[in-house]
């Protein structure tokens, strides 16, 4: 299992029973508490990712064929290709490896949360309650990842809704799947061009606009955002220094002249 | 120019806001023991507030006229604004304290302050921003380090401050350019979180001709109220360069922001009454509208008086914008789901304190050290 290609993750939603066996063994391996919720008349539980909660299963009721026909969503950090919240980490405490998770080294973390203003899918949380505060989000298991382990939430899934393996055969298997049964699948691979491309992706039986996914993400590498404008730095110290050197020489001489003032 | 014992130490006003800077440094110590979480309502979708808002992105803003009048007395050589500029860079100063207190303050873990410096991330604009905040303020510290010098008769070191003055004000500029705008790009990757009324490929370029507006209308404001508290004589042709900086300066950014409007969600949207049009309304109008309308008067740029007035519009109009930029323009995105966010009375006493703390700290400077030493000759 342990190679030097990256790893992805293949959410086949339609096989998901909604058991939450992945929310436990993800607080057990990353051995995160609980936060009190209220009822909500929702069975999604807690109803968003925080700071003890790294992954949840969204539950959404829809109608199909007149029946009441429930989904539900696996949902955790999908670890982008080019993560925005690695890029705009002025310290590197969030980083993307090269099996693929997005870790975070609290060490060297100063706590700005701009990886929170920057994810654009509003993954990683904060200890707002702690004087010490870490930034927390899933790890995609990098520790066992690294040492040729499952994540934790893969391992227990009984359904195998997640199909882990090197990110060039999990993107394949989402194509086959959709191949070998037509109208099984919506035409649409979740995080196959959202944000540039994720590690994790997903295919899904109903439109993921119903789901809660997030369809106004671009297909934009979103680091380059920010790269188009420190790439222009160093042409700007050039024109400003210059510019500012010839105003004074040319400015110089009103000086001399008006000394006698 | 009222001589140390002339300025009144503790005005009504100053007690006021000596209150606010002990009630602000109580409130930040729960801050340091307890976390964020207890004196913020900022959470998992809002994790920038207030604090981000006024103090860092408005205080760094307000701070520009250091680098202006810097930059037009000994790079450009305008000897006209030569009695202002030990005000202009001391107000800069103390902007920057503001923001850097501020920002030190707001991150989670306020004594990794300094991993920035030694753990090198060029791909991040916050590291870009880190670094200049670091920078730039030894370079305001350097540039009026002389006041100190002199007072504590220390000659020399006041000379060779000056002997380096040009490259160290060259420098300024360079740092002040670049971290105007680095402010701004900093929004750049809220791509689809930042309303379309704020966001677009030039919000680093906008935040720094909106911060040349706010610098120059601040040195006026700061220059105008200098003469009325400190006895510190004002030059009208001194404000009206200033005023006529603005005038030239809001007229760029007016074209501007129209492009962008018009490039973004077009002129019909700024009228569909969302809050994010409304907001982008009022801040257009205070900021530059209303400001070039009365400053394209001649008899209007000359009256202190009215001067007076355009500069808190414009003051007002820029912060209003760094307020829409970090909390109106995202909080449709960020309050889906439930989540809100309005500062609690806490953030707002510390926000105070800090304000308090730039202008009674400017007090004691303009008190106990030469800040005009051109009217104090004169007088």
């Amino acid at each position: 299992m342990a190679n030097d290609k990256p790893k992805g993750v293949l959410v086949d939603l339609t096989r998901c029973i909604g058991c939450r066996g992945c929310q436990v063994a993800c607080k057990q391996w990353n051995e995160r508490s609980v936060k009190k919720t209220v009822l909500t008349g929702n069975f999604t539980n807690p109803p968003e990712l925080n700071s003890e909660c790294y992954t949840n299963i969204k539950y959404i009721e829809q109608e199909k064929n007149g029946e009441p026909a429930w989904n539900f969503i696996k949902n955790q950090c999908l670890h982008c290709k080019n993560p925005a919240c690695a890029s705009v980490c002025p310290v590197e405490a969030l980083k993307k490896t090269k099996d693929g998770p997005v870790t975070y080294t609290f060490e060297r973390c100063i706590g700005c949360r701009y990886c929170m203003l920057a994810c654009p899918f509003y993954v990683p949380k904060y200890e707002w309650e702690k004087a010490v505060p870490w930034v927390r989000k899933c790890t995609f298991c990098s520790e066992r990842v690294a040492n040729g382990l499952v994540p934790a939430c893969i391992k227990v899934c009984p359904t195998q809704t997640m199909y882990y393996a090197d990110y060039d055969e999990v993107r394949a298997e989402a194509e086959k799947r959709m191949a070998d049964s037509p109208g099984k699948y919506v035409n649409h691979i979740y995080g196959k061009d959202e944000a540039g491309g994720t590690s994790w992706i997903y295919i899904s039986g109903v439109p993921f606009e119903t789901l809660g996914f997030n369809m106004a993400i671009p297909a934009q590498v979103f680091p380059d955002l920010t790269w188009s404008y420190i790439n222009k730095i160093p042409s700007v110290i050039g024109v400003v220094l210059v510019a500012g050197a010839v105003s004074w020489a040319i400015t110089r001489r009103n000086k001399n002249t008006d000394k006698e003032e | 120019m009222k001589s140390e014992h002339e300025i009144k130490m503790w005005t009504p006003t100053t007690v006021v806001m000596f209150l606010l800077m002990l009630a602000g440094g109580a409130i930040l110590a729960v801050r340091l023991l307890k976390g964020l979480g207890a004196v913020t309502n900022l959470n998992d979708r809002f994790p920038w507030g207030l604090w981000i808002g006024i103090d860092v992105l408005g205080g760094v803003a307000m701070a520009a006229g250091g680098f202006l009048i810097a930059g037009a007395v000994y790079i450009l050589n305008m000897k006209k604004y030569k009695p202002i500029v030990r005000a202009s860079i001391l107000n800069a100063f103390f902007g920057y304290l503001l923001a850097a207190t501020a920002i030190t303050l707001d991150i989670g873990v306020p004594w990794r302050i300094w991993h920035p410096i030694f753990m090198w991330q060029i791909h991040s604009v916050m590291w870009i921003v880190a670094i200049h905040v670091v920078l730039y303020t030894t370079t305001l510290a350097t540039e009026s380090s002389p006041m100190f010098f002199e007072k504590l008769g220390m000659e020399k070191a006041a000379g060779f401050i000056h002997k380096i003055i040009v490259p160290v004000v060259l420098f300024g500029v360079l740092l002040s350019t670049l971290h105007q705008s680095s402010l701004g790009a900093v929004y750049l990757i809220a791509a689809k979180k930042l309303s379309p009324f704020w966001y677009n490929s030039q919000v680093p370029t906008l935040f720094l001709i909106s911060a040349i507006m706010m610098g120059l209308s601040m040195v006026s404001f700061e220059t105008i109220l200098s003469e009325k508290f400190f006895g510190h004589k004002a030059d009208i042709g001194i404000l009206s360069g200033l005023a006529r900086g603005v005038l030239i300066t809001g007229v760029i950014y007016f074209l501007a922001k129209l492009w962008f409007l018009i490039k973004g969600p077009g002129i019909p949207a700024a009228f569909n009454g969302s809050m994010e049009a409304n907001m982008y309304l009022l801040e257009m109008g205070i900021s530059v509208v209303a400001p070039i309308i009365l400053l394209s008067m001649k008899n209007l740029r000359e009256n202190v008086k009215s001067l007076f007035f355009v500069n808190i519009l414009v003051i007002s109009g820029v912060l209003l914008n760094r307020l829409n930029v970090s909390i109106f323009g995202v909080y449709r995105d960020q309050s889906a789901n439930g989540f809100s966010y309005f500062p609690t009375w806490m953030e707002f006493v510390v926000t105070l304190a800090f304000i308090s703390f730039s202008i009674v700290g400017f007090k004691v400077c303009v008190k106990y050290l030469r800040v005009f030493p051109e009217t104090e000759a004169q007088h």
